[in-house]
């Protein structure tokens, strides 16, 4: 039997819902309407699971798994709301606003970004965590765009845009651990790399890490609803 | 200037509570024991971190009030740089007749500028910048009414 005729039924938050056997808990609750805070995924890219804001209980386990990419399985119980998840989202918020220079006020995404407002969404009005304040470089030498490392969470939207859907894998991640950074080729400046400048990685950015220059100083929207029409049409 | 663009709410405001201290009144001290102190600004000098030891000591409920109170903001853009860097080129580089870094009355910068938090304890934190007047408005009557606020539902970082 394939997948796709392979019928699961689950229960989430009390629903109970049905899915493809190669659906993720992500992809069912969102067709179920129920709300789960994402930012590393984004409809059209593989998912990898980086910035576990998805983490859903399961009942039977003491673990939390990361909703995006875990498989649905017959009669799974999902939580997807607790005030043990949210303990955890909101920490993982403050870690990520404590690690680099989220200076909203003055960031060409203020108003459009998606840590600013899944941080409002999760009910957080401060960060417990003592700043960081790290010294971080910002590459403007593409004749078009801007990479501001004060900006990114790591999320590796731009990473894996670039590689899977531009075909040019410019972006990777270099370093470990709180060294992690974005580089573009073996960290050549952005504006001397392979970059085909199609833009994809400023569309998918969540926040104002990678942003286009002509935007700077005024209301910069990004529209990554792109993705998977572009999928839908190659696969046509 | 956005708590003023309350503008005529302000006059019913004003009628349930009495204004103590503020740098726009005449009082020179902080009173013994204040109901409610809405502080703006992060902590950045060792006068500042003096400044709310002493008010946190004397208040009830101290509300951290905008985006630098609440995450160092602008201000701590200065961070990753440190304090010698920046009056280096305040008063070095960019001076164009006797060139000296102040050390007389004006207070010594700390290391790092932080918000409020990371001194005291801190009650309330309104979040903006500036967070709007509907936003102060709503806070304010619900302070004055005995009630917390929802203040994630009214504003956030950046608004």
């Amino acid at each position: 039997m394939s997948a796709a005729n392979d019928i699961k039924t689950l229960v989430i938050d009390g629903v109970n819902v049905s899915a493809r056997a190669d659906q993720t808990v992500l992809d069912v609750a969102r067709e179920n309407k129920i709300f789960i805070p994402t930012l590393c995924h984004l409809d059209g890219l593989t998912d990898v699971g980086a910035c576990r804001l998805c983490l859903v209980e399961v009942k039977g386990s003491p673990k939390l798994f990361p909703a995006c990419v875990l498989k649905v399985e017959e009669g799974m119980e999902i939580t997807t709301t607790s005030e043990r998840l949210l303990h955890y989202r909101q920490t993982i918020l403050e870690l990520l606003f404590a690690e680099r220079n989220h200076v909203c006020a003055v960031c060409v995404a203020n108003g459009h970004c998606e840590l600013q407002s899944i941080a409002q969404s999760q009910g957080l009005t401060h960060i417990r965590l003592p700043y960081r304040s790290p010294d971080l470089p910002v590459d403007a030498s593409n004749e078009r765009f801007v990479a501001d490392h004060n900006r990114c969470i790591l999320c590796t939207r731009c990473v894996r845009v670039c590689a899977e859907i531009e075909g040019a894998h410019v972006w990777d991640v270099m370093g470990r651990g709180i060294d992690s950074m974005v580089i573009t080729d073996l960290m050549d400046p952005w504006g001397k790399s392979t970059c085909t400048r199609c833009g994809k990685c400023v569309q998918v950015c969540p926040t104002g890490a990678l942003f286009d220059k002509s935007k700077l100083g005024s209301d910069h929207p990004k529209y990554p609803e792109f993705l998977p029409y572009l999928n839908m049409m190659r696969e046509g | 200037m956005s708590f003023l663009d309350m503008d005529e709410r302000l006059l019913d405001l004003s009628s349930q509570f009495d204004l103590v201290y503020s740098p726009l009144v005449d009082f020179k001290t902080y009173p013994e024991s204040v109901d409610v102190a809405l502080v703006e600004g992060a902590i950045s000098s060792v006068e500042d971190e003096h400044k709310i030891h002493h008010i946190r000591k004397h208040t009830n409920l101290l509300v951290a009030m905008g985006d630098c109170a609440v995450t160092g903001n602008v201000p701590s853009m200065r961070n990753p740089f440190g304090p010698e860097a920046v009056l280096q080129r305040a008063y070095h580089e960019n001076a164009t007749a006797q060139p000296q870094t102040p050390c007389q009355i004006v207070p010594a910068l700390l290391q790092k500028v932080r918000p409020i938090h990371e001194f005291v304890d801190v009650d309330l934190y309104l979040p903006g910048c500036p967070p709007s007047a509907a936003t102060f408005f709503t806070v304010v009557s619900e302070l004055l009414a005995g009630r917390v606020p929802d203040v994630a539902s009214l504003t956030r970082f950046g608004a």
